[in-house]
């Protein structure tokens, strides 16, 4: 950080400068993120086809919600908003979202502590918990299915032998574990990152900290709760919303693990078939939009609420 | 108390070995059944009984599974290239030069990489078609500049701002402009950064399913996880487990040495973009 600049001119140089090397990323970032959002936006206000990107009329809110009195006096409702298979898709987003992070926090906490302490063979731990986080997710899911598999899967002989369950559970086609199957592969694959992203957060905790209240023998459980999680909250919450984030997009482990489930249809994977798969382009153009909205309203709260430092920028 | 003791220690070691076998077992049982076939793959072995590489010889006999990996090697290490070429200047930019507004320019950035992908989907495909790039490898370098430029510029940004003053401040004072500070002064002290945010982002790009499965329609034109994905049997019924877990292991073992070999980096690489950033 140039806090001292020389002069006015020298710093109006660096500026200038700055400028210009800013200039291609932004101009990348505009031609990649906002131009196609904006495109996507007015999409969805139209009734543009997907074999016909240029034949589309702008047709207003009618892809959310067109309400249409017929002359019997009868109203109909069409549109994403009355649509029961958009609303089940954010049913199911939120229900993965929340339950998906709440384990992978429960349980990245529990690594991350593991992780904290000192014990032989600590770096082969973390090389182990690397591996999850390091194998691509599509990959995850094909593994996944097979350790799931109704016939030959061996989770359903685990289970088995271990009196666990009485028959061998369909658990990626049957309707009522689809979900389940899905909250499994993602937590096993995430919960590392997260157990990495609170393991940074630890190892800004001073010490002698620990070392203080060991001495004065304040019970471990004590210590945690009073001291350990206060001070690793603002990591936490960043690491949360980063999850969150992730999570409330989720598509293509949904896609592979469990294709065309209604039970564990997410937003992104409902917006995608519509678009390309259904060819109903705007209709599905409409549906991103809301999930960005839905997105984009949640950051601002949590940021808002709870007051996250994001940009990193408070600390100095 | 030391019984107590033992007691605590034991239980804390039988955490560790949960862990371990929770994280390592999945890919393992992969690695077994890739090496299964015939009707030994219908049964559960927890122990390799068979060793074959029949279901290798199969993935990479196809042509296009080797096609798929040759698309993927392009693409993530072009996206990368491309990445780090326009994060470095534009770090620098955000991280040693005051100017107004750059905390609000560090949010936007850091909100692209947080957008959810299927916002941009619709807009992105119009761009393909007009570009003339659908079912071709740039579709892909293109839109994988939407995940990689945020997050490279991100990464280093904070690097870059925890370098000390002084050694910017003597070749300030020695007349060396902006440019040259860049590329004489911080890219060498840069380069260990540069790997870490350079192998994280070839890992995302290597891992994206979205575009790829959107941007191409051919076989020959997929990447790897596509590929992984759509690979089905000659019926719905007959999923060829075997060459699908060949397929997996083959393009995880790189990218698992890989992380083994830069773990501290990788992990100081992830923490930087998240907890700090």
């Amino acid at each position: 950080m140039a806090s001292n600049d020389g002069g006015l001119s020298l710093s109006q140089q660096r500026q200038r400068a700055a400028f210009w090397f800013l200039a291609p990323m932004l101009a990348a970032l505009f031609f990649v993120a906002a131009w196609p959002l904006l495109r996507t936006i007015w999409f969805s206000l139209t009734n543009t086809l997907l074999s016909d990107l240029y034949g589309g009329e702008f047709i207003g809110f009618d892809n959310y919600l067109s309400i249409r009195v017929l002359e019997s006096g009868r109203v109909i409702y069409r549109g994403t908003l009355v649509d029961p298979a958009w609303w089940n898709a954010v049913w199911n987003t939120v229900r993965f979202a929340v339950v998906s992070v709440f384990f992978e926090t429960l349980l990245g906490l529990i690594v991350a502590l593991v992780l904290n302490a000192e014990f032989k063979g600590r770096g082969l731990v973390r090389a182990a918990i690397l591996i999850p986080w390091a194998i691509p997710t599509i990959v995850s899911a094909k593994m996944w299915a097979w350790m799931l598999n109704d016939q030959f899967g061996i989770i359903n002989d685990i289970m088995l032998n271990l009196g666990l369950i009485s028959q061998k559970i369909a658990w990626t086609a049957s309707t009522d574990t689809a979900m389940y199957a899905v909250l499994m592969v993602d937590i096993w694959k995430t919960t590392p990152f997260m157990a990495l992203l609170i393991l940074a957060g630890l190892q800004m905790v001073p010490r002698d900290i620990f070392e203080a209240a060991r001495l004065d023998g304040v019970n471990p459980v004590k210590v945690f709760f009073r001291i350990t999680l206060p001070l690793i909250r603002p990591a936490l919450a960043v690491a949360i919303i980063f999850r969150m984030l992730d999570a409330l997009r989720i598509f293509d482990l949904v896609y592979v693990l469990t294709p065309n489930s209604a039970a564990t249809k997410t937003m992104s994977v409902i917006s995608r078939e519509n678009m390309i798969d259904f060819d109903k382009f705007a209709y599905g153009a409409a549906q991103s939009t809301l999930l960005f909205a839905i997105i984009a309203v949640f950051v601002s709260l949590y940021i808002w609420l709870g007051k996250v430092d994001l940009s990193g920028e408070g600390q100095r | 108390m030391t019984a107590q003791k033992l007691l605590s220690t034991i239980a804390f070691y039988a955490l560790v070995v949960v862990i371990v076998v929770f994280s390592v077992f999945p890919f393992y049982y992969a690695i077994v059944t890739s090496f299964a076939t015939g009707t030994e793959l219908f049964k559960v072995n927890y122990w390799p009984k068979a060793f074959s590489w029949a279901n290798y010889e199969t993935v990479l006999g196809g042509r296009n599974f080797v096609r798929s990996i040759w698309n993927s090697v392009f693409i993530a290490t072009t996206t990368v290239v491309f990445a780090l070429f326009l994060a470095v200047t534009a770090s620098y930019a955000l991280a040693r030069v005051r100017f107004r507004g750059r905390g609000l320019l560090l949010m936007m950035i850091l909100a692209v990489s947080m957008f959810p992908q299927i916002a941009v989907l619709a807009g992105l495909f119009e761009l393909v078609r007009f570009l003339g790039i659908f079912n071709t490898p740039w579709a892909m370098i293109l839109s994988y500049v939407i995940f990689t430029l945020p997050f490279t510029v991100w990464v280093l940004t904070t690097f870059m701002r925890d370098l000390p003053v002084e050694i910017e401040e003597a070749a300030i004072v020695d007349g060396a402009t902006p440019w040259v500070i860049i590329t004489k002064v911080f890219l060498p002290l840069l380069w260990p950064a540069l790997v870490t945010t350079g192998l994280l982002a070839f890992i995302g790009a290597w891992n994206e399913f979205l575009f790829a499965l959107t941007f191409t329609s051919s076989e020959t034109t997929r990447t790897v996880p596509v590929a992984i994905g759509l690979l089905s049997g000659a019926s719905q019924q007959e999923i060829p487990w075997g060459p699908i877990m060949a397929a997996s292991v083959i393009v995880t073992v790189p990218l698992i040495i890989l992380v083994l070999i830069f773990q501290r980096k990788i992990v100081a690489g992830l923490t930087a973009g998240g907890v700090k950033g």
